[in-house]
């Protein structure tokens, strides 16, 4: 209650919270808002916004209505940003805080493990990993996790590095607390700031990789997503701005939510910052 | 020294006041003193008395949120405040001239130490290159550092801490100055460099004529360089004086009362020294080895440092066992090694009889209980992200007591150590250094431990803190029979509080002793070394605040 009352303070988060609210609001009534499949051509070809009032956002070059494309993408742009997201924060995390709290021999090997998964150019194994296992939304969700994740492990293992020497580790250590307890309690903890940043960052990179790899026609067949209404649009860039723009305008919204919870929920997490005014 | 003649330098009803938000209004108020030509005059004070204050506005080092309210800071008889910045850089480094805390960071580590003195001549506007470097030499050689001419092409990551001082000390003297501010010049060194330091301070100051300004939190230090001290608390300055009078004769009771608390020895030996029992040693260490090796490859040589090197003793129940050394001597790593923190490379722990040195630490876990440490610094000990409650609780938790059974323990010792019951819902950061060492003790003692390593655990407090926790230390060790290992740098602290004292230089003890032996009549001659470097040995702090009592009651 008290954490509520705290986070409500923070204009940034509620801002952000309402934008993703709407969003994902948009996400759940688009079947009722616009019934239908979005991939269905509609009305004439290269409608501009606001020229027909049943197609606000305009249409593309084959008639589809943008409006509807947007609010269709949403599901599948937001589920494969925060899922893949949440799945290479769980690996990366797991694995950096084990290299770096117990360093040593299991140091070497899970760093050397990760360096595997750096040397390749990240979109290139997604785009790999997806042509392997034919394009649809699980396998493009982890594609994604599983290039992303690295990043993280490298980030916990040295916030790890440097805490585990801190005092009330070695407190932690001297009471007698068992490993995996000081990493869970008193570790992680002070370590999650940076974590909740970059996560927030990783679920905009992971729907911007999204729309490249439906870009590159590696998207799922059956959904629509806002990656692929800014890939269709590229030939389109100087005839018909509204294609590309209005789903640019999602991603940017989204991305942009997300980075503002982030940030309120890591001020929320810390203790030092409790009763900082505005 | 006369008060006839004008003072050198004049702070007048010098105010400062604080931005809103901080817990008291102003940061000084109503500062007077006056330096006169040729005499060191001491400004102590406790963390956030404002002691550095003046000297920083002296300086033109303010943060940028502060600005002087009231009042004025008088140069030969002009005001320093209203001049321009551009005047201002001018007199600085010429005239007034400023030597900080830490040596390192005051220096430029990518320039060599000859090349920094320069500048300060180069940017004051001597052009002459061949003045400059014979200025530098003479200089260098001025302040005692060894081998002027190849030391000025060293950098500073090459130099010792007091050796880093000697070339601080050499830059503000290049332009000699008629005023020398030293903030805390001392606190960042080992206590024989710093006796040496003080010496140099004194020497210059004398042959100079110049005016010094010393800031600094120890009596001891007062003691030993004072002409005339200032006292400050809260940013009111308490008393002024000959600091003869302030230190035997000390009128304010907070001066007093800062006084009383310089630790000091004890009248006579603990007795458990004394009479030693042989079945109730707690630990005894064998023959302990510990060797730091870093770096080395396929053709580089590994640095080796042996931080212990067979060491042994004996700790028994109800004693405090005091390990004292400089910085580098080992002290720390000893007791890490034998609260198994750091791995041993050899010898035996034997704790009541039992070798615990090769245990893995799966093994070693369930034991830990009944070997606690308190650590040094009371902000990185406690986690910030947790409530005091948890941090207390945790350690019962881990060793299978019920929660309701540690909350109700931790709730004790809460108040066992002097806080309030409140303290349990809140966060670290609430609380004040002492406060979160009482804390830090609290948790400790939540696993009912028969041996405690105290490891510099007051070293980071004021003194008057210092003095409490020490008190509630003696206090509990007394109560439960604990065996205690203190480990400090402070060769007081360790008198007062130490049935026998261990002297550890690279790794080795040196001596080892009750403290009678080891203050009153060293064997070994780095321990008289350490005992002659004791600032304020001629000044019985107890003696002064006792008389004086005395006197005004």
């Amino acid at each position: 209650m008290q954490n509520l009352k705290r986070f409500s303070q923070n204009y940034g988060a509620v801002l952000g919270l309402v934008i993703l609210g709407l969003i994902i609001a948009m996400a759940l009534a688009a079947p009722l808002l616009f019934p239908g499949n979005p991939w269905r051509t509609v009305a004439m070809p290269l409608l501009r916004p606001m020229e027909n009032p049943d197609f606000l956002l305009g249409t593309d070059m084959l008639g589809r209505d943008i409006a509807a494309g947007i609010a269709h993408g949403a599901k599948v742009s937001l589920l494969i940003g925060v899922v893949s997201t949440l799945v290479a924060v769980l690996i990366g995390v797991s694995i950096g805080a084990l290299a770096g709290f117990y360093g040593g021999r299991v140091d070497d090997l899970l760093m050397r493990f990760t360096e595997f998964f750096q040397i390749i150019p990240a979109f290139a194994m997604a785009v790999v990993l997806v042509a392997i296992f034919s394009p649809n939304i699980v396998s493009i969700t982890l594609a994604i996790a599983v290039v992303s994740w690295p990043g993280v492990a490298r980030l916990v293992r040295a916030e790890f590095l440097s805490l585990r020497e801190r005092e009330f580790v070695q407190a932690a250590i001297v009471i007698g607390q068992s490993g995996p307890r000081i990493i869970m309690t008193q570790v992680l903890p002070n370590a999650i700031s940076p974590i909740i940043v970059t996560a927030s960052l990783m679920v905009a990179t992971a729907i911007l990789t999204e729309s490249a790899l439906s870009f590159l026609g590696l998207g799922d067949r059956n959904m629509m997503s806002w990656g692929f209404m800014i890939g269709a649009a590229r030939t389109m860039l100087r005839e018909a701005w509204w294609m590309s723009f209005f789903p640019g305008l999602a991603i940017l919204l989204a991305v942009l939510a997300i980075n503002l919870i982030g940030e309120g929920i890591n001020d929320l997490m810390n203790p030092h910052l409790r009763g900082r005014k505005k | 020294m006369s008060s006839a003649e004008a003072p050198l330098l004049s702070v007048k009803g010098l105010s400062i006041p604080l931005p809103p938000g901080f817990d008291r209004d102003y940061a000084i108020k109503d500062i007077t003193y006056d330096l006169d030509a040729g005499e060191i005059l001491c400004v102590v004070g406790e963390s956030g008395s404002g002691k550095s204050m003046t000297a920083n506005a002296l300086m033109g080092l303010l943060p940028s949120y502060l600005k002087p309210s009231d009042g004025s800071i008088e140069y030969k008889g002009r005001d320093l405040l209203s001049r321009s910045e551009e005047e201002l850089r001018e007199l600085r480094g010429r005239e007034i001239a400023m030597v900080f805390q830490e040596p390192l960071s005051a220096l430029n580590p990518l320039m060599t130490v000859g090349d920094q003195i320069d500048e300060v001549m180069l940017v004051h506007g001597e052009t002459d290159r061949s003045v400059r470097a014979r200025r530098v030499m003479d200089l260098l050689d001025y302040v005692g550092l060894p081998d002027p001419k190849t030391l000025k092409d060293s950098y500073p990551f090459r130099l010792s801490g007091g050796q880093r001082q000697r070339v601080v000390i050499a830059m503000a003297l290049a332009l000699e100055p008629s005023v020398l501010i030293a903030d805390e010049p001392t606190t960042a060194l080992d206590v024989t460099t710093q006796a040496q330091i003080l010496d140099l301070i004194k020497r210059i100051q004398q042959a100079k004529g110049m005016g010094v300004i010393f800031v600094t939190h120890d009596f001891g230090v007062v003691a030993d360089i004072a002409d005339r001290v200032v006292v400050m608390e809260k940013g009111l300055v308490v008393e002024t004086g000959p600091a003869e009078q302030v230190l035997n004769a000390p009128r304010h009771p907070y001066t007093r009362r800062l006084i009383k608390a310089v630790p000091h020895r004890r009248a006579e030996d603990g007795a458990d020294a004394s009479s030693p029992a042989a079945d109730d040693v707690l630990l005894e260490v064998r023959n302990l080895n510990k060797t730091y090796r870093s770096g080395g490859g396929l053709f580089a040589k590994p640095r080796i440092v042996p931080a212990v090197q067979k060491i042994s003793l004996t700790l028994r129940q109800g004693q405090t066992l005091g390990i004292v050394g400089e910085s580098g001597s080992g002290k720390s790593t000893l007791g890490r090694v034998i609260i198994k923190l750091t791995p041993s490379d050899g010898g035996q722990i034997l704790y009541n009889g039992k070798d615990i040195a090769p245990l893995s630490p799966a093994a070693f876990r369930p034991m830990r209980q009944k070997i606690q440490m308190i650590f040094q610094d009371p902000f990185a000990s406690l986690n910030p992200r947790q409530t005091v409650g948890r941090i207390l609780v945790d350690g019962p938790l881990a060793n299978g007591v019920s929660r309701a059974a540690a909350q109700r323990r931790a709730e004790e010792l809460l108040a066992r150590v002097g806080l309030d019951a409140s303290a349990y819902k809140r966060y670290p950061h609430e609380f004040s250094g002492g406060q979160r060492q009482r804390i830090g003790i609290a948790r400790a003692l939540m696993l009912d431990p028969e041996v405690l390593i105290a490891d510099e655990s007051v070293s980071a407090l004021d003194v008057s803190v210092q003095e409490q926790v020490l008190k509630l230390l003696k206090e509990i060790q007394d109560q439960l029979k604990l065996g205690m290992i203190f480990i400090t740098h402070d060769l007081r602290v360790a008198a007062q509080i130490c049935d026998s004292v261990a002297v550890m230089r690279r790794g080795e003890i040196v001596e080892m002793g009750p403290p009678s032996q080891i203050f009153d009549a060293p064997q070994h001659e780095y321990t008289q070394r350490l005992i002659a470097a004791i600032p304020g040995k001629g000044w019985d702090p107890q003696e002064a605040a006792q008389g004086s009592y005395e006197e005004t009651v």
